[in-house]
Parts: C-alpha cells; structure tokens; sequence
C-alpha cells in the first residue's frame, strides 16, 4: 500500500480555467487528477444537445483535454476520474478511445464507464410502482410537472469509480457523479478503505469538499486579506496529499500563485453548507463541526480528527424541468441626476409594458453600480453619483410576451430619459429557463454499472 | 453602576466570510479573525438579529448553526435568491454576495470589552 497518494483538482465547473488541469499535471508530482464538470442545469443543456445530436451530450471540452494530457497521464500513470459523460457517457467513453488511438496509445489506455445515474426513462415506472417522488424544496409531487421534464439523474457516489479503479481504469467517465466521491474514491482504493468505515468515507469527502471548486480553496474568491494574495494569474489549485490513517494536508504545486492557508480553507469548507452536522452524500453524513485544522508550513494545512455517520437509504436525484421563459435587459445612465433618470426609465418601462398587457411571474429591476448586490443595506447613492446600470428582468409562461419584453428596451433610448447609452449588443435574448427538483429516491431501485473499453 | 460607554464596530473588523447558494436559499458561512472574537460572534450575531439586519432581503427564515471548531457560524437564510437557480432574474442569483452583505452588520461592544479584544 503506498503511505501518501497525491489528488489534484483540476477543474471548479464546466467554463473553469482550461489551463489548470495541464498545470497540475505538468507542474509537480500527483496520482491522481478529479475534474469537476457539472452543475445542476447543465445536465438539461447536455439532454438538449443530445435531442438535435445524438452523439452530443457530455463535456467536450474534456476530450479536447485528453488529447493534450493524455500522453503525460500514461507516462507518469495519472489516474483521471470526471463526469464529463454528462448524459452520454458512452459516447464521451468513446471520443476519449479515439482520442488514445490517435495519440498512438492503443492498448495503453483502459477506460472506465459508470452508467446508472440516468433515470429520466424510468420515472414514469417508479411513479406507476407508487414511490414517492416529491420535491425536497417545495414538496410538490413528481407528476405535477412530469411532462415538462428535461432530465433527470441520480448523484452517484464513489462506490462504481472504486470498481473502475479496482479494474485497472486510467481514465474513468461517468455522468452525474458526487463532486466529493472523484477525490473520495482514490483514497478508498489506493488505502484499502472499507464503506462501512464512516469516518474514514468522511474523511475522503470532506477532503473532496475542500477541492471540488478548484481554487476557490487557494486564493480564488477569498475574502480574507485578499489583496495580498500573490500571483493570481498563475494561481495554483489544490492537491490533496492523503495519508493511510486518515489525515490529509491540502496544497498546491510549488511556484504558483495563490495561497493555502487556515482563512482560505474555512472559506471553502464553508461553502454552500447546509447544517454542517449533517453533510450528506451518497456515501456517508459528514460531520463538518469535527474537522481540525492545523497549520503544516507554507501554503500546507492539515486536516484530522473527522467523524461521518452511516450513510442514508436514498440518493439524490437531480430533476430539470421546463418552467418557462425569461430575459434580463440594460441600459446605462450618465451623471447628472444618473439615479433618478435609471428610476424614470424604469418606471416609463414597467408602464409601457402594462398598456401592452403583458403577463409575467415576475418583474425585476435592479441599478447596478449601486444597490443590485446589497439592496436597500446599500442605503441611497450619492446626489452625483457618476453612472448607474438599469437592469431589468422578466420571467413568464408566455414566450411571447417576455420577446414583446425584450423589443421595448431599446426605445427607451430615443423615448425616455436623457444621456443612455450601452445597448451596442442589441435587444436581449430570451432564454428557456430549466427549474430544479431536487427529490430523494430509494437507493435499491437504482443499479450503477462499470464497463471498462480499451482503447 | 450602567455608565459603561458603548462602541460600533462593523463585523468586517471581527469576521471574513463566504457565501452560496442551495436552491432559493443563501448560505453565509461567518469565520471569526481571531480565536478570541468567536464568542462575541456567538452572542452578538444571532439568527434574530441577522434576519432583522437583511430585513426585506431574506423572505423565509434565518437558521444558525455553530462550528466552534472552525470558530465559525453558519447561516442559512431562506427565500433570498428570487427562487434560486434558473428561475432568478437577480444578479447574483447565486448569493455570492452575501458574504458581504452581512459583514455590513454593525455590532455594539462596551469600550472596556473592546480594549481586552485588540479592537479599541
């Protein structure tokens, strides 16, 4: 067993900087590289995709990155393990073969395919069978919108990718897989871990926690004496150096920029955390108010002491529906009296738009520039201030009426307050918008499968 | 006896913070500067006074979860993205500004209390 294996986080979500995972695979020794792809929208954008092209459907800038780094994760024998499958695993399993047999690595690859999470042609037969399916949000029942479903997926946990691993898979591929379980999974296999261990299954998804976000945990985003963070723009991500007893210490490539430091890692910890008591995965209930920080030298700390609880009976499944249509519009006003002249047009607008008798949900301004991010707490600007941004958003059922929305921003130029400028990109586009049902489904009915293909 | 004279101090001065998003509702995870602060975060910056503090901003409640081992307070404020995700038209949907909407907070600390803190 080897006594320290290296995971390197490579990517934060699908648009994270492309450069990170080369850097992290050529700037210092790792085992392991996890790349984060999905958001929770963007399984429906993939579904779309795979509507019009039934080989689209999965992360391609993930194969693009294969064909750069494929050659070093042979040589140094990196473990690569995504969910770029997004909704076509297979298909995205079967660019990165090509990619191998391109590169002139034909028999040097196994790739490794988790299936399973995808349930969207089941959720008919689970409603017929009588489960429960109802929102965790709002606890609205599945059948209330299942004719408006796009897609929908379960979150896997780090259970399959230990078989791929255990089966010799380089690159591993799955769709919706945990974020925590891509960095959970290389410490189970690699330390002989055992599922039914709860605080070393914590451990591993804590220390998947702490990189999911890339360098939102060494310097990105950090509020804490953020002006003196160096070199940004050669920033370094994370890499978690995993100990066999469960200890862990996050750093990052000697000579990037950014920092690792006690503040930088509660930021991250912190992040989009629910009751911090009870962090639930597919693999465990993590125990947040455990965890122990110590300070391991420059731009290393170490992280010990965690406690997790069994796991429970469901997963997490990811419904996306259609609800709607929306579109936001702008428009900027120059001192003098730039306030008050964005509050006049905003008001002719919602005007015009009434006269018109257009329905909407819902109806939002905003004045950037001065309270669109801390609201009234931002108090009333400055008589001279110089600018303000306008910035108006519709959201409704009639796709008609939000496009009528978008034609009535740009008169505003010639028909409403003076010294307005800023509407060079044209009228705003209308977006179809994918709503979220987060619901919770009996892990038995739910089967994951590995394959592993060689290229 | 009460002729204690009391200062402001804005949380900025006590408290870094991070904040995102569940669905329509905001995290904002509190961490104090110094070990020391911790507790007067505990006493001072309570769900009440933080759902008092964001006042219109936060529709649903304001929950607080304490992780004295970060020195550390967590806060979920409920129905404060305009229905989260996709639905929202706000610009930061997402409620990554958050973080600092709340360290706008100003908290009130007797003079001598601030002195024994390094604050004063």
């Amino acid at each position: 067993m080897k006594q320290k294996i290296r995971v390197a986080g490579g990517q934060g979500f699908w648009g994270d900087l492309l450069s990170a995972p080369i850097d992290q695979v050529r700037g210092g020794q790792i085992d392991y590289l996890m790349l984060d792809y999905l958001a929770e929208v963007t399984m429906s954008i993939m579904q779309k995709q795979r509507a019009r092209n039934p080989e689209a459907g999965f992360a391609r800038d993930f194969v693009s990155l294969m064909k750069e780094i494929l050659p070093d994760c042979v040589e140094k024998d990196i473990k690569v393990l995504s969910n770029a499958g997004g909704v076509n695993v297979e298909g995205c399993a079967e660019a990165v073969k090509q990619v191998a047999n391109e590169l002139g690595l034909s028999g040097k690859v196994k790739i490794g395919v988790v299936t399973g999470d995808d349930v969207l042609p089941r959720l008919q037969e689970f409603l017929d069978s009588g489960i429960e399916i109802n929102s965790m949000d709002t606890g609205e029942p599945l059948a209330d919108i299942l004719d408006k479903v796009q897609s929908a997926n379960v979150y896997l946990g780090a259970e399959p990718l230990v078989e791929a691993l255990g089966k010799g898979a380089q690159i591993i591929v799955g769709g919706r897989l945990t974020d925590t379980g891509l960095t959970l999974a290389p410490l189970m296999h690699e330390f002989g871990w055992s599922f039914e261990n709860w605080d070393q299954v914590a451990t591993g998804t804590i220390a998947g926690h702490i990189i999911e976000c890339g360098a939102q945990c060494s310097g990105g985003n950090c509020q804490f004496e953020w002006q003196s963070i160096p070199e940004m723009e050669n920033v370094g991500f994370p890499i978690i150096e995993a100990y066999p007893d469960g200890e862990f210490v996050v750093t990052k490539h000697d000579n990037t920029g950014g920092r690792i430091n006690i503040p930088s890692i509660k930021e991250q910890l912190l992040y989009e955390m629910g009751d911090p008591h009870e962090y639930i995965t597919p693999d465990v209930v993590a125990d947040f108010t455990t965890i122990r920080l110590k300070d391991d030298g420059e731009n290393r700390v170490r992280v010990y002491g965690i406690k997790g609880k069994p796991k429970t009976d469901f997963y997490k499944v990811s419904i996306a529906y259609s609800a709607g249509w929306k579109s936001v519009g702008t428009l900027v006003y120059s001192y003098p009296d730039a306030f008050e002249k964005a509050k006049a047009a905003d008001r002719i607008l919602r005007a015009r738009l009434e006269k018109l008798g257009l329905k909407f949900d819902t109806i939002l301004t905003e004045f950037v520039g001065w309270s669109s991010t801390h609201g009234h707490l931002a108090g009333e600007p400055p008589k001279d201030i110089p600018e303000i941004q306008l910035r108006v958003g519709v959201r409704g059922q009639s796709r008609d009426d939000v496009e009528r929305f978008t034609k009535e921003i740009a008169p505003l130029i010639l028909t409403g307050p003076p010294a307005v400028t800023g509407f060079a990109g044209g009228r705003p586009k209308v977006e179809e918008i994918m709503a979220y049902f987060p619901a919770l489904i009996p892990k038995n009915l739910i089967e994951t499968k590995v394959e592993i293909i060689e290229a | 006896m009460n002729n204690e004279k009391f200062s402001t101090f804005e949380l900025t001065k006590l408290a870094h913070a991070r904040s995102g998003d569940k669905g329509d509702t905001a995290n904002v995870g509190l961490i104090a500067l110094r070990d020391e602060f911790y507790p007067v975060l505990v006493r001072e910056v309570t769900a009440e006074k933080v759902k008092e503090h964001f006042g219109a901003i936060v529709k649903g409640e304001v929950e607080r979860f304490e992780l004295p081992n970060l020195g550390a307070l967590n806060f979920l404020l409920h129905e404060s993205l305009g229905g989260g995700g996709t639905l929202s038209l706000m610009t930061d949907a997402q409620g990554k500004t958050f973080s600092t909407a709340l360290l706008r907070m100003k908290i009130k600390l007797s003079e001598n209390e601030a002195r024994d803190l390094g604050l004063a």
